[in-house]
């Protein structure tokens, strides 16, 4: 790819980032997940920082590869992708817009948000197939690090709720 | 002129003994995946020991970082020898049966959850943003495991008799995790890490508290097990790294 005939700016590159989905769950991007904290020019180089979501997520280094590759893609070729910890991630950073993109795709989004009643430690959570708030956890754990397993008892579907962490 | 920078011995031990009890912890755990009594706790497991591992890289990354000597997080994990493990003597101890394994993880987490509290507001930034990351994983992992000790505990016949004798087992390995040695002195009046006897205060009383509703009786006036913070271990240890380190010992260099 031909170098840039002009640096873009921080928003356009925002922008681009908006279009990386999340390995997991492609249904939201990194930057709706809030992985995404700060972009900015350092030198030569385009620095991204991101932030893990759990410590141990195998899906960290699929999103610092395909932010590099997208960014790529664009003409960037100087991109280095930072690793920050601290503030520590939360699913408060998962914008209103997000969550209605999980509900759509089967995931319950995380309490806390517009969605959901109930405090975070036991949270009522919607089912996000029939829309019944009769639903009940099954394990507090579930497919990915970022996710429980529940069930509606109501339409009796199971669903997995993207835990408020 | 060349300075030669001396490695902070107490930080370096403090990212090992965290990391070690993150690694060897994870390790164990991760050995029930396929083998759990029920499907989720097989997942609950699993995601556990990810959680632990996840934590042990970043750890260990920071030892090797401050040991200066060029070693990475993998280096330290698969090609150090018994001796050089930091980790607590609980941490190593065997699977058993679902009850020991859960009586383990409940006094390791127990105690994980405050200690990575306090060394949030570490004088070392690096040790108090990696102990930001871990403490919301701790957390959740002692709600699940207080959830379980207490329904187990306070179960059926079996399920009390099972949770007490593991509680007889292990809870003479929990008082090395806030006995306090010369590094730990050090790390307390240096702010890097909190006075380990204020976290065992906090420990215990908490202890007290979840073991009374779990209908369990913890044999307090034990005798503390220790050795491991100081590279003395069971005979537990040397199984886990052979299982676990064969491949790079093995084929040296190795890579997916």
């Amino acid at each position: 790819m031909a170098a840039l005939a002009t640096i873009p700016s921080a928003n356009e590159i925002w922008t681009w980032l908006e279009e990386v989905p999340d390995p997991e769950i492609p249904v939201v991007s990194v930057v709706d997940l809030g992985i995404v904290r700060n972009v900015g020019w350092e030198g030569g180089d385009l620095v991204v920082t991101v932030t893990p979501t759990y410590s141990g997520c195998p899906a960290t280094a699929v999103i610092s590869f395909d932010i590099a590759e997208a960014l790529r893609r664009r003409g960037l070729n100087n991109v280095r992708i930072k690793t920050q910890l601290s503030p520590a991630w939360t699913t408060d950073w998962i914008g209103d817009k997000a969550r209605e993109k999980l509900k759509a795709y089967g995931i319950a989004p995380p309490a806390g948000g517009a969605r959901c009643v109930g405090d975070l430690k036991n949270p009522i959570v919607e089912c996000p197939h029939c829309g019944s708030m009769a639903t009940e956890q099954v394990s507090r754990f579930g497919s990915t690090p970022c996710k429980a397993s529940w069930r509606c008892r109501d339409c009796l579907e199971p669903f997995d709720y993207f835990k408020s962490f | 002129m060349t300075t030669v920078l001396k490695t902070d011995t107490a930080l370096l031990e403090l990212a090992l003994r965290m990391g070690d009890n993150a690694l060897i912890l994870g390790q164990r755990v991760g050995a029930w995946c396929g083998h759990a009594p029920v499907l989720e706790e097989d997942i609950a497991l699993a995601n556990v020991a990810l959680d632990l591992i996840g934590q042990t890289k970043l750890w260990l990354s920071l030892a090797g970082e401050v040991e200066g000597k060029g070693r990475s997080a993998d280096d330290l994990a698969f090609l150090r020898d018994v001796r050089a493990f930091r980790n607590a003597l609980l941490v190593e101890q065997p699977n058993g049966d679902f009850a020991q394994t859960l009586m383990r993880q409940f006094l390791f987490d127990a105690w994980h959850l405050p200690m990575l509290r306090a060394l949030k507001t570490s004088a070392d930034a690096r040790v108090a943003d990696i102990a930001e990351k871990a403490e919301k994983e701790a957390r959740y992992h002692l709600e699940r495991t207080e959830d379980l000790i207490i329904r187990l505990g306070d179960g059926t016949e079996e399920s009390h008799l099972r949770m007490q004798g593991a509680l007889d087992a292990l809870f003479p390995f929990a008082g090395e995790l806030y006995a306090a040695d010369a590094i730990d002195a050090e790390l307390a009046a240096r702010k890097i890490a909190p006075e380990l006897a204020t976290i065992g205060d906090a420990y215990l009383s908490y202890l007290k508290g979840a073991l009374a509703d779990a209908t369990l009786t913890a044999p307090f006036d034990a005798v503390a097990r220790r050795g491991g913070k100081q590279g003395l271990h069971t005979e537990e240890l040397g199984f886990i790294l052979s299982d676990m380190q064969w491949m790079q010992r093995a084929y040296p260099g190795a890579k997916w």
